[in-house]
């Protein structure tokens, strides 16, 4: 693939996704961060949904009530081009989350592979994750999951090749230098490495989503004991703080 | 998961389609009215019952009060939609009353549940729809997607080519699709960045087992996707039972802008197609309590 970065193209019937390039990295995910909220803030006509994920927001409207896909292309056109969104800030009101989790263990069993593949002892990398501090790029997936990165080159680990039929509510998954947890039980291609207590979705709440992007996450790890005591705490244990 | 099934209720009924109705997968229950409703029944045609009457599918009926209705298993396609006059009034979730099971919002109508039902606005029963025959499986019109590009034209082509059975293990989030040929590769492997999905994806697993994203699907994806199901198609991916036989075909953006007009023409226009059912005299249990020589219709109705 040759294409030139940021790059517009239709997603399904009525979507389209601007996109800051092909793989995950640091200023493409602040640009697509920063170009959804300027979607938002620029009020196009005929939007019925704006978004975004990793490197890219997308947008859907309604190509059938007189705005054409070459109308809605242009108009991205011209929003893209009205700056250099690869230099734009990440949003504010930033948090850091300390988050106690079980690595591994009985209810992670897949662990062990995961660790093998960054070629760590289970030891090794359940300090290599505790030691890395990971923001939240994008929610996605399932409402209120967010996908942390990016972890340190070893954890570049692919999907699996089988979906896992299940994994649990709050579990932590890894695959290609990121991290996930899971708001409610899912088939997911991530491998399993641990348990969280977190309830990221809660949608009777002001603020249905737990973490937002921007903020970062740092696991603590604990024993299963202690993750069973947390798991009516408030945020499953987890604290916050604000970030600068 | 049946869009269409939604307006065809809308229609029959006369009231907006943004009411809610009842999903039923593969079977339904029984039902007892509280008050006079009316009902309209649409989507997959399943066995139904007004006390001991045989109802009609795709159709208008009063049900009194007392009465029970009962809707038994799908003799044709998946889902099955109970919609009532004035829509049931569920309270509102996240600004809407449906249900997304696998993302934790909405539930499941247990057995012995009270729905409250809005206000209604109609009186007319007995009506009947033109409905689109869509739950047989066949010819799915698709267009490109992110990765489709991934994808040599060859494997484009075999995807076209190919006869699939849909698996019996789908459910709201997606269905499987099988196929007895090697499976389906692109040149995008395991470890592309995730991206934005939507309804219709149709995205190539790790073991290279396609799966058409439907209604309960998730936001974001990495699978490589070969191409996404036309919004006026996706009924008929949702509708097909197990075993059945879909193909696609990918036409261009402009071909999808005709297909979804003419389409979208013809849902505003089903108020249009609704005629009276025809019934039998023997089949009205209670024939006597008919005004049968001065019915009258106002010449000035909506049609």
């Amino acid at each position: 693939m040759d294409t030139a970065w940021p790059a517009i193209r239709t997603a399904g019937f009525d979507g389209f996704v601007v996109s800051f390039g092909d793989a995950l990295t640091e200023p493409a995910n602040r640009a697509a961060l920063a170009f959804r909220d300027a979607l938002e803030a620029s009020g196009l006509e005929g939007v019925e949904e704006i978004s975004s994920s990793l490197v890219s927001a997308f947008l859907r409207f309604d190509p059938l009530s007189g705005l054409s896909h070459a109308d809605m292309q242009a108009a991205l056109q011209a929003l893209l081009d009205k700056r250099d969104w690869y230099e734009a800030p990440l949003p504010r009101g930033r948090r850091l989350w300390r988050v106690p989790a079980v690595i591994g263990g009985d209810a992670a069993p897949q662990f062990s592979e995961a660790a093998a593949a960054a070629g760590y002892s289970e030891a090794e990398a359940v300090a290599s994750i505790a030691r890395q501090r990971v923001r939240v790029q994008t929610i996605g997936f399932s409402p209120g999951v967010p996908y942390l990165g990016q972890l340190s080159p070893e954890w570049d680990i692919p999907r699996r090749k089988k979906l896992n039929p299940q994994v649990p509510a709050g579990s932590l998954c890894v695959a290609i230098r990121q991290l996930i947890v899971f708001s409610v039980a899912m088939p997911t291609g991530w491998t399993h490495i641990g348990q969280t207590a977190l309830n990221l979705f809660r949608p009777a709440s002001d603020t249905p989503f737990l973490v937002r992007s921007g903020d970062e996450f740092q696991f603590r790890p604990v024993s299963p004991a202690e993750l069973a005591d947390l798991q009516d705490a408030p945020d499953g244990g987890a604290t916050h703080e604000p970030l600068p | 998961m049946d869009r269409l099934a939604i307006i065809e209720g809308a229609a029959l009924l006369g009231q907006p389609d943004t009411l809610a109705a009842l999903e039923m997968a593969g079977r339904g229950g029984v039902f007892e009215a509280t008050e006079d409703v009316r009902i309209a029944l649409t989507g997959a045609p399943m066995r139904a019952s007004l006390d001991d009457t045989k109802l009609v599918w795709g159709a208008s009926h009063a049900l009194p009060k007392g009465a029970r209705l009962s809707i038994g298993a799908v003799t044709e396609g998946t889902y099955g939609y109970l919609h009532i006059g004035g829509g049931f009034d569920t309270p509102l979730e996240l600004g809407a009353r449906g249900a997304h099971l696998a993302a934790g919002i909405g539930t499941r109508i247990q057995g012995g549940q009270r729905l409250p039902v809005g206000p209604d606005v109609s009186g007319e029963t007995g009506l009947r729809v033109a409905v689109d025959a869509r739950f047989t499986g066949g010819t799915i019109h698709i267009v490109p997607s992110l990765q489709t590009e991934f994808f040599p034209e060859a494997e484009i082509e075999r995807f076209q080519a190919t006869a699939f059975r849909r698996d019996a293990r789908g459910n709201r989030m997606g269905v499987p699709l099988l196929q007895d040929g090697a499976h389906f590769q692109s040149a995008a492997g395991l470890s592309v960045v995730s991206e934005v999905v939507v309804p219709g994806d149709i995205q190539i697993t790790g073991d290279g087992t396609p799966f058409v994203l439907l209604a309960e699907c998730q936001t974001t994806g990495g699978y490589p996707r070969i191409g996404s199901v036309l919004p006026t198609d996706l009924p008929r991916v949702a509708q097909a039972p197990p075993g059945t036989t879909l193909q696609f075909r990918f036409v261009s953006l402009d071909e999808a802008v005709a297909i979804e007009t003419r389409e979208r023409k013809r849902r505003m226009d089903l108020r249009k197609s609704i005629t009276p059912l025809i019934r039998r005299p023997d089949t009205i249990p209670d024939l006597l309590s008919y005004n049968l020589i001065s019915g009258v219709i106002a010449g000035d109705s909506p049609s």
